[in-house]
């Protein structure tokens, strides 16, 4: 491994959907226990960037390190015990829509471990708790708002305390009230439980306070991956061309914030 | 010309793959059954939702299928004069071919059909994709116990469907056209033998591990075939699936006979 504080390094990978090539040569590094925002314009490849990951997707060409292993090369048990370490919350949730409130975010305690449903329950109201989802546990996943589902997929994730946690457009769909909320509890659970977190978003600039570092993905390519301030320095023609562009965002969106802090 | 043979090769392969693929489902939904932590409960849910529900379908057309065979045999047979064989004719029929068949057949349009949608949907949803990160094996969580209840409620199933379809033939044959109810009860336990009971259980578990295969696959594959995207996409797989698993389940019927006569 080239990079001695990462977890996950994504070395050259390519992939092509059909004739669309959509990921051509990506390389980037995820630190260990920061926060690794990846942005782009939609249809760029970032959720097919965290299919790879998690060894959902194969590559055409390129490897996938996580904690030394190559994952492209790992087959069912091991695969299996690698995705262990994962904990994902999915674009749209991803709940099972069959199951209330409380079995989904059961579901991976009693099929992972072996705890008896006492304790299952226990720390399932823990979580429903952590995340003010306290009075919902029997809900079906469609009696909720898209801010709550997204809570109970985070309380799902987090059941099997990973280390590492991707998250596939978090606020997607939000308002921004609820987007707020979404970063909140981000931040608080991260905070306690101190998990390496990969997100991918186009809610920029806001994402830009929790992020530790920002990877931009363009044509395929990674073209930068630094901290918020290094971004802004940068010279790169089309990182900075990217950088105006959500500045200007970033103001009028302040604005708005106000805005709805005067109406609240 | 070119062209053409290109498109037909290529249709050739993708058919092989999809044949391939499915023997890889099969393979790992058997595999799931015996694989910990084993749960009955999900096994039972599944026996009330393949077999428990279907009990009113298969009790009428159990039934209505026994009286057309009641109406049609005491017709024929006494073309011949041979009434008294009703019960034979009747019973013959039932358990060999119409109790696994049409029980097979009536399982595939009502459960097959949501068994499909309902792993299509999932797929589409990003449910499954959320199982394997969680490292749960969707086939042993979804698809094995499925397989289970359904071999263990198919048997079943075509049991009650024979009975039923016995109860029909007499109640019209010997009660309403007046046929001999000593002949009809008694050519009845003379003809069926042990290995025609064999045949007919055989037959019913070999559709229900066909139903399951065919229809669960074609929901889990879904976003793998062409236009697969969508509920469009879901509704599509629900037809074919119940198509070819109506076909499979007929043609399986041949070949079982074929090989048990």
């Amino acid at each position: 491994m080239t990079c001695e504080n990462c977890c996950i390094e994504l070395i050259g990978i390519e992939k092509s959907f059909g004739d669309q090539k959509v990921l051509r040569g990506v390389n980037l590094p995820i630190r260990r226990g920061f926060t690794t925002v990846i942005v782009g314009e939609s249809g760029q490849g970032k959720s097919v960037l965290l299919k790879h990951i998690l060894g959902l997707i194969a590559p055409d060409a390129g490897q996938v390190i996580v904690e030394g292993q190559d994952v492209t090369r790992l087959r069912g048990a091991e695969l299996k015990k690698l995705r262990t370490r994962f904990g994902v919350l999915f674009q749209g949730a991803a709940l099972f829509d069959s199951l209330t409130v409380f079995d989904n975010i059961a579901l991976p305690l009693r099929e992972r471990t072996r705890m008896l449903a006492a304790e299952v329950r226990e720390k399932v109201s823990l979580t429903l708790e952590l995340l003010d989802l306290s009075g919902s546990e029997d809900k079906y996943p469609a009696q909720l708002s898209g801010g709550m589902k997204k809570r109970v997929g985070l309380a799902r994730a987090l059941q099997l305390n990973p280390e590492i946690l991707l998250f596939d457009e978090p606020t997607t769909g939000l308002d921004p009230v609820r987007s707020h909320e979404v970063y909140q509890m981000f931040n608080e659970t991260q905070k306690k439980l101190g998990y390496t977190s990969i997100i991918v978003s186009h809610d920029i600039p806001k994402i830009f306070n929790l992020a530790d570092y920002i990877a931009l993905l363009h044509e395929g390519v990674i073209q930068i991956c630094a901290t918020p301030e290094e971004l802004q320095r940068c010279e790169k023609p089309l990182v900075r061309a990217f950088v105006e562009r959500v500045m200007g965002k970033m103001y009028s969106s302040e604005i708005e914030d106000l805005e709805l802090a005067a109406e609240l | 010309m070119i062209e053409w043979l290109e498109n037909l090769g290529a249709r050739g392969l993708s058919i092989l793959n999809e044949i391939g693929r499915a023997g890889v489902f099969l393979f790992w939904s058997v595999v799931g059954i015996f694989r910990p932590p084993f749960k009955i409960m999900p096994i039972i849910k599944q026996i009330h939702v393949i077999g428990a529900t279907s009990f009113t379908v298969i009790f009428f057309t159990g039934a209505f299928v026994g009286m057309v065979l009641g109406l049609q045999g005491n017709y024929t047979l006494r073309m011949f004069g041979a009434e008294g064989a009703l019960g034979s004719a009747v019973a013959l029929s039932l358990v060999r071919e119409l109790g696994p068949v049409l029980t097979g057949l009536m399982v595939t349009g009502r459960v097959g059909s949501s068994i499909c949608a309902e792993v299509g949907i999932m797929r589409i949803s990003e449910q499954i994709d959320a199982l394997e990160c969680m490292a749960i094996d969707p086939y042993r969580y979804l698809i094995s116990p499925k397989v289970v209840a359904s071999i263990i409620s198919l048997p079943l199933l075509t049991a009650i469907f024979n009975i039923v379809g016995l109860m029909g033939g007499f109640l019209v044959g010997v009660r309403l056209l007046g046929g001999s109810e000593g002949a009809y009860l008694s050519t009845m336990k003379s003809s069926v033998l042990a290995a025609d009971i064999r045949m007919c259980f055989i037959k019913s578990v070999c559709f229900a591990i066909l139903i399951v295969w065919i229809c669960a696959d074609r929901g889990y594959w879904v976003h793998k075939s062409r236009n697969g995207f969508g509920a469009e996409g879901v509704s599509r797989a629900t037809t074919h699936a119940v198509v070819i698993s109506s076909v499979a389940i007929l043609v399986a019927d041949y070949v079982i006979t074929s090989l048990l006569l």
